[in-house]
């Protein structure tokens, strides 16, 4: 119907419309001070902190691509360590073909991406939780179909060749550094994305399913595309496991324990913001680091934290955080104001 | 000979997750949510009949007179509790939240009771079989599960078409809204339906703890299993369940008879097949499909 892109100012009807809460300035400047911080992170802390924040960071794409699959396009996975897994033994398999390890990390990616495809075809024919369980039958399904494959070293694993002639320290900076690029990568290719028409389009479905599609959204194929792409995020996030752990086992790579962090991370930081995961896998970590004397406690005090967020404070604390002071750090969606400068919307676009 | 084994050990096993999905199925067909955690609450069921046995002095064989009327209303109880209030806010949280209540159940058990396999103890029957062929073994155990699946479907199947109960259970799953305008009080209706899911899957708790160790991570994959049987079988038909956990069990068994390695993996694969080629499954209706 508009015959220009959406107007940054609509005159007649005395509001604007505006991107960020705040001058991008301040956000693009925070983030290239955390940004060069990160990357200088191995060669400026000690070694134990590096080492917990590339768990960390392999913690905050698992939980971004679950955002971006539970999140905005409403689908409940409990089976993303099958992508995670095969990641990981992709990696694997292309080192023992030879190929730098670091550099099987895209090819991961990819080969998870790939096997997500016909995935979608099965798993779409099932909706709600029958498609949540259907989903960890296929992670259930692809550990076992690995663990019967003698040269990926079947049940009980196999050490990932190609590291052992970096000395130890070279080793923990790359792996470091691939760590952190890759969910560098994830979050802003997740923010492009969610800016992008797809975004737009996984918006409407969130809104109202039906008008989406009766205004002409594909919904399938937005969900299909999202499915692939956070298979793809949670295959690189198994290559850099698997370069950070370089045992590779079954049981380990695609354990639940996975989806359990994901899902718990994104329900307690806030479901459907980029920040949220993030904010969730720091809770989670600095929880994990102080009770990591008392076993399991860490992830029974955090399953019970998010149980309590999803049902008394369902946009999480980021969410919370959101609406009470109206700030966003990395905006996907649009403010309306008036043109005094006031709010003209009284909940914040979402 | 050998595979006349492999299927009748295959239809023992099939209704043993016939009895495990059972409330699942129902659970499904009256609330439209999946409780994440029913694995779990099967195994717990379990271990309560190990652990309160002792204290009660019965045998361990009739713990389940205690801990299944237990179980009723404990699933009455979290029903009008933490369930609805997840209901009300949306299938979605539902899932997170029976997903979380998984988690949480699962390493409480751990931390408290370690990993180690439990059984719930039944004597020296366990070792008795029927021997009806030259290497046929039916144990007694598992005829008996299987008894009591079939069981409890007929009289699930009965109650719900003609009971008064069972009419209403039906008729809010059929209409939630309409029948509310009819003088349904649906929350409570819901209460029993998951009162009747808490028991079955109680009872089955405790027979798989007859049948084999039990520790507390064996929920999730039974949870796999009774949704397996319940998607074959095709969604929202009990007796379709029965037929769904047979097939199942029997895939199980005829993978595992080529390698033991293959048992579970021959079940995905049959439960993968029906979706492929027939997403409503054996009986089903295309209620449950995108």
């Amino acid at each position: 119907m508009s015959k220009s892109p959406t107007p940054r100012a609509l005159p007649s009807t005395g509001v604007a419309i505006r991107r960020s809460t705040h001058s991008p300035i301040y956000t693009l400047v925070g983030s290239v001070i955390i940004v060069v911080l990160l990357t200088a992170a191995p060669w400026i802390a000690p070694a134990q902190v590096a080492s917990t924040l590339m768990n960390f960071f392999i913690l905050v794409i698992m939980a971004t691509m679950w955002n971006l699959l539970a999140g905005y396009a409403g689908m409940v996975s409990i089976g993303q360590q099958a992508f995670v897994g095969l990641g990981a033994y992709a990696t694997l398999y292309f080192a023992l073909k030879g190929v730098n390890p670091f550099l099987t990390i895209p090819l991961a990616a990819l080969a998870s991406g790939i096997i997500a495809i016909p995935v979608t075809y099965l798993l779409f024919r099932l909706r709600g939780g029958y498609f949540s369980i259907a989903t960890w039958v296929i992670a259930d399904t692809a550990m076992l179909v690995i663990g019967t494959i003698a040269v990926l070293g079947g049940g009980t694993g196999r050490l990932m060749p190609g590291l052992q002639n970096l000395s130890p320290s070279q080793t923990a900076h790359y792996s470091y550094l691939a760590t952190w690029f890759v969910a560098l990568i994830v979050i802003i290719g997740t923010y492009l994305l969610l800016r992008s028409r797809l975004g737009l389009v996984l918006a409407s479905i969130r809104d109202n399913e039906v008008a989406a599609r009766s205004a002409g959204a594909n919904v399938r194929a937005a969900r299909r595309t999202v499915y692939i792409i956070a298979a793809a995020g949670c295959g690189a996030a198994g290559a850099v496991l698997a370069i950070s752990q370089p045992f590779i086992q079954p049981t380990n790579e695609f354990s639940m324990q996975w989806a359990a962090e994901m899902l718990f991370v994104s329900m307690i930081g806030g479901l459907g913001t980029i920040e949220g995961p993030i904010i969730g896998s720091i809770i989670f970590f600095v929880l994990q680091q102080s009770l990591q004397q008392q076993g399991v406690w860490y992830l029974i005090i955090f399953g019970t934290f998010a149980v309590a967020v999803a049902l008394w404070q369902p946009k999480g604390l980021w969410g919370a955080f959101r609406s009470r002071f109206h700030s966003e750090l990395l905006p996907v969606g649009h403010w309306v104001k008036n043109a005094d400068g006031k709010r003209a919307t009284g909940t914040l676009p979402e | 000979m050998i595979w006349v084994n492999v299927i009748i050990q295959g239809i023992l096993v099939g209704g043993f997750y016939a009895l495990f999905a059972c409330g699942l199925s129902l659970m499904f067909g009256v609330l439209k949510v999946i409780n994440l955690a029913h694995g779990d609450m099967a195994v717990v069921a379990a271990y309560v009949a190990v652990l309160l046995s002792p204290h009660l002095h019965i045998a361990m064989v009739w713990s389940f007179l205690i801990v299944v009327p237990i179980f009723g209303l404990l699933g009455y109880v979290l029903q009008r509790t933490l369930i609805q209030r997840s209901i009300d806010r949306d299938p979605f949280t539902t899932l997170l939240v029976t997903f979380g209540l998984s988690v949480i159940i699962e390493n409480l058990l751990l931390e408290l009771y370690t990993a180690n396999g439990r059984t719930v103890n039944i004597g020296s029957i366990i070792a008795q079989s029927w021997h009806p062929g030259s290497i046929v073994y039916i144990s007694y155990v598992s005829l008996v599960v299987l008894a009591a699946a079939v069981l409890v479907l007929a009289v699930l199947q009965l109650f719900l078409s003609k009971s008064r109960t069972g009419r209403l259970i039906r008729a809010v799953a059929d209409d939630r809204e309409a029948a509310q305008l009819s003088g349904a009080n649906y929350k409570h209706i819901f209460g029993i339906a998951a009162a009747i899911a808490f028991a079955t899957v109680a009872l089955a708790g405790i027979a798989y703890g007859m049948m084999t160790q039990f520790a507390p991570t064996s929920g999730g994959v039974n949870l796999l299993f009774a949704f397996e049987a319940v998607v074959v079988g095709g969604i929202g038909s009990l007796w379709g369940t029965l037929v769904g956990g047979i097939a199942l069990g029997v895939a199980q068994q005829f993978g595992a008879h080529v390698n033991p390695q293959y048992q579970v993996l021959a079940g995905n694969l049959l439960f993968l097949l029906v979706l492929a080629v027939r997403p409503q499954g054996l009986f089903g209706k295309k209620t449950a499909l995108a």
